[in-house]
């Protein structure tokens, strides 16, 4: 998610911690490598342009402070204008105070309305909340079956008619009522936002019921053309907010950055997979950290805290500070840690690390490998892999269905592993990079 | 949770995942080392599609996109709008030809290439008309895509299989019902496999469409092996005689290793029939921005792309991106979507594109 972005500042920055000043000439050169790392990010060209002037002049006039190096004041400044442009604060749904509250959908074909529709009632079932869901998109073969099973999968009910869109929002609303459901969900029909008769049908709905909000589905793989469907759609039907979908992809997701600048509307929950769950309040001030490279810690910190139980990240301390790390103790953590969700997107959180680490494909079955080795060995051979003599690593190798040479090359880099450890354990953190705030 | 307990913590998970890193990344290149010794036979590359057998060349079809196009053309004249009263080049002149082709999501690396040849080009032809430069660009670009074969390839005999790979949403389902029609149009027997069995009711879309051109199809359950699908499919068509077997799979996030691997199993199952598939074509659809780029890149390396269809390009979308896959990735465009009607599915003109693109 947005790594590549991350990627390129990077690089800017690193050159830039060398320097004790930053001159003119300094400025103008990041600005431009900005320009260009934006760009490249699909962020629109005009919002570059205004983005790129606000840090130059910010970064011109910038006192310096004792606590900051200029290098760390410009990351500051960048930090905060990307936090600006991405939408300031983390958004939320307008509820109306008289029940049925009403959201409609739109975008442009191919978003991921539908799929958007069926995790944002998930989320507002487990916000408590009692969600349904209306196929308002008669178009596209199959949508409405599609909602449908969407619907069955997180037991919230879908409610459709074959008539035209605007009768079966209407009808909708009364549904709602008569089954007591107090937030109502529109999925309309995907759009080419050229298309003056869908435009003017989601036009039709708005007037007949009213959306207290009326949100705007855009990919995040989404190029230049972010910003004229934004404002596109809020031209004809007046947008309150965005659902960014598909960010766990690699896309650079300069859409992002574009479209609330542009369009002055927030973003306000953000789709990360394919399952139901996959579905986050959208954090401008987390995403512009992972751009600056800083990751994603406070998503990370969630997510270990959903996974871990107080007692074992307890005792992971306790191992942690006396240094005593084993196989054993691997395997364990491991297995938490993968608990978390899928590596790939934990390590997308991951802050300061090497790029290629963060590019590694990482194959899962190969932790299985691993897995499978760990498990192929005595539990005093894990305590103490020094014992670990030519027949023994023959029975593990044959026992996990790996090769001598696996168990060795493990074995080494678990050696590395462990040394890592006992320099944590000795108060030597991996050096993070300083969030500019 | 406390503060020291949540850093140690998050410490913990930080050297613990790059440890898995180097652990996965260790034995994954010792396994791969351990392979590429004697090269075993599931692990060799996919090949290029055995040679084109009938060879059938798109009909031609009436060019209908510079008209589609319209607001396009409208959006671009506008950054190229400031060239047209200028007597002289100057530095505006080369930002406004800059920025028409990155509001184009032609990508900052080949937007620097083509406006550096230009320039070089221009110098060297004393060209001193900005409108002038704007023709040079077109000839530039249109130079860049040329003596490309963009045919379909179809077996010479037995079934052909055509495989449709691409993120979520690119519009593979509806690119896969138009040239049903098409084939079916052409005196091919056309056959849909309804690979897709992840997406909610998406066997379901590919059936409506299916009866609706005439095409048979071939689906599972929902959930079930999209593999077992394919092979079905290609059963079926091979019982049936000669016809095209058009293979609709799960959109799909190129960066998820598992979802890749499967769609290299569905490759690996229509290669059974030999000479399949005939194409692996990728849909992108025109708002895509850079990220197409990545796409095709990781697409190709799993299941050997041999062409791209570019969709939804009747928006005021460009589609610029499908340049740098052209050019630096050698994949052929080979057919555009610029419309909802069967006949919206258009063989890839590069003077056609590019002149409705910079008229």
């Amino acid at each position: 998610m947005f790594d590549a972005l991350s990627d390129r500042f990077d690089g800017i920055f690193k050159r830039l911690r060398g320097r004790g000043r930053l001159s003119d000439k300094d400025v103008d050169e990041v600005a431009r490598e900005i320009r260009v790392a934006l760009l490249e990010a699909d962020v629109n060209v005009a919002v570059v342009k205004s983005f790129i002037n606000r840090v130059k002049e910010r970064a011109r006039g910038a006192e310096v402070t004792k606590s900051l190096s200029p290098a760390q004041q410009v990351i500051k400044i960048v930090h905060e204008e990307l936090v600006t442009t991405l939408g300031g604060e983390t958004g939320k749904l307008a509820m109306s105070s008289k029940p049925p509250t009403v959201v409609m959908l739109a975008g442009l074909q191919g978003s991921g309305k539908t799929t958007a529709a069926g995790k944002l009632a998930r989320h507002l079932v487990a916000e408590g909340r009692k969600p349904l869901l209306v196929a308002a998109d008669l178009q596209r073969p199959a949508a409405v079956e599609q909602l449908r099973v969407l619907g069955k999968r997180i037991d919230v009910p879908v409610f459709s008619e074959p008539t035209d869109p605007v009768k079966v929002a209407r009808a909708a609303l009364k549904e709602a009522d008569r089954t007591g459901r107090n937030v109502v969900i529109l999925d309309t029909a995907g759009r080419l936002q050229i298309d003056d008769d869908l435009m003017g049908e989601l036009r039709r709905i708005r007037a007949k019921v009213e959306p207290h909000d009326t949100l705007l589905v855009v990919d995040a793989m989404t190029g230049q053309e972010a910003v004229n469907v934004a404002e596109a759609f809020d031209e004809a039907v007046g947008l309150d907010g965005v659902i960014l979908t598909k960010i766990d992809g690699d896309a650079r997701g300069g859409a992002a950055l574009s479209v609330k600048e542009v369009v002055g509307k927030p973003i306000l929950f953000a789709g990360t997979g394919e399952q139901l769950d996959d579905f986050e309040p959208f954090h401008p001030d987390r995403m512009a950290s992972r751009i600056l490279g800083m990751g994603d810690v406070l998503t990370l910190i969630e997510k270990a805290e959903a996974a871990f139980d107080e007692e074992e990240a307890a005792k992971a301390e306790k191992k942690l500070r006396k240094g005593q790390f084993t196989l054993e103790d691997f395997l364990d953590q491991m297995q938490q840690v993968r608990k978390m969700g899928p590596l790939q997107n934990l390590v997308g959180m991951m802050p300061g690390l090497p790029k290629e680490a963060r590019d590694a494909e990482l194959d899962e079955s190969q932790l299985g490998r691993i897995e499978a080795i760990i498990r192929s060995m005595t539990p005093e051979e894990r305590r103490n892999p020094t014992v670990i003599n030519g027949s023994r690593r023959l029975r593990i190798a044959r026992g996990s269905g790996t090769s001598t040479q696996d168990v060795n090359g493990m074995l080494k880099q678990f050696k590395m592993v462990q040394q890592m450890m006992r320099s944590v354990a000795k108060g030597k953190m991996p050096r993070l990079p300083v969030p500019g705030r | 949770m406390s503060p020291t307990l949540a850093a140690v913590l998050l410490i913990g998970i930080f050297v613990l995942a790059a440890a898995l890193i180097w652990l996965g990344l260790g034995l994954s290149r010792r396994a791969q080392r351990l392979e590429e010794a004697p090269p075993p036979e599931e692990t060799a590359e996919p090949t290029e599609p055995a040679e084109p057998g009938g060879d059938v060349a798109a009909p031609p079809r009436p060019p209908r996109l510079r008209d589609r196009l319209g607001k396009t053309r409208a959006a671009l004249s506008r950054s190229l709008g400031a060239l047209t009263g200028r007597r002289t080049i100057d530095d505006e002149a080369w930002d406004s030809i800059e920025e028409a082709l990155l509001v184009a999501d032609v990508g900052v690396a080949t937007t620097s290439r083509l406006v550096d040849e230009l320039r070089a080009r221009a110098a060297a032809e004393r060209v001193d008309d900005p409108e002038q430069l704007v023709t040079l660009l077109r000839n530039e670009i249109v130079d860049d895509l040329s003596g490309v074969d963009r045919s379909l390839h179809h077996a010479p005999d037995g079934p052909t299989v055509w495989l449709f790979v691409g993120v979520n949403g690119t519009g593979k389902t509806t690119t896969i019902a138009k040239l049903a029609q098409r084939e079916i149009e052409d005196g091919h027997a056309a056959l849909m496999a309804a690979a897709d069995t992840f997406r909610a009711a998406a066997a379901d879309q590919l059936t409506h469409w299916a009866e609706r051109v005439g095409a048979d199809v071939v689906r599972g359950q929902e959930g079930a092996d999209p593999g077992s699908v394919v092979f079905d499919a290609v059963d079926a068509a091979g019982g049936r005689g000669a016809g095209v077997v058009l293979v609709d799979t799960a959109g799909r996030m190129h960066t998820k290793v598992n979802l890749m691997e499967e769609l290299k199993k569905i490759r690996r199952i229509a290669e059974r029939t030999p000479g399949a598939p005939q194409e692996v074509l990728l849909v992108i659809d025109a708002t895509t921005g850079q990220n197409g780029l990545a796409q095709a890149r990781q697409f190709t390396e799993a299941v050997g792309v041999t062409g791209v269809v570019l969709t939804k390009l009747d928006g005021t979308a460009k589609g610029g991106v499908v340049l740098a896959i052209e050019v630096d990735l050698g994949i052929p465009v080979k057919l555009i979507g610029i419309g909802e009607a069967p006949e919206d599915l258009m063989p890839f003109d590069p003077a056609e594109f590019v002149g409705a693109l910079f008229a």
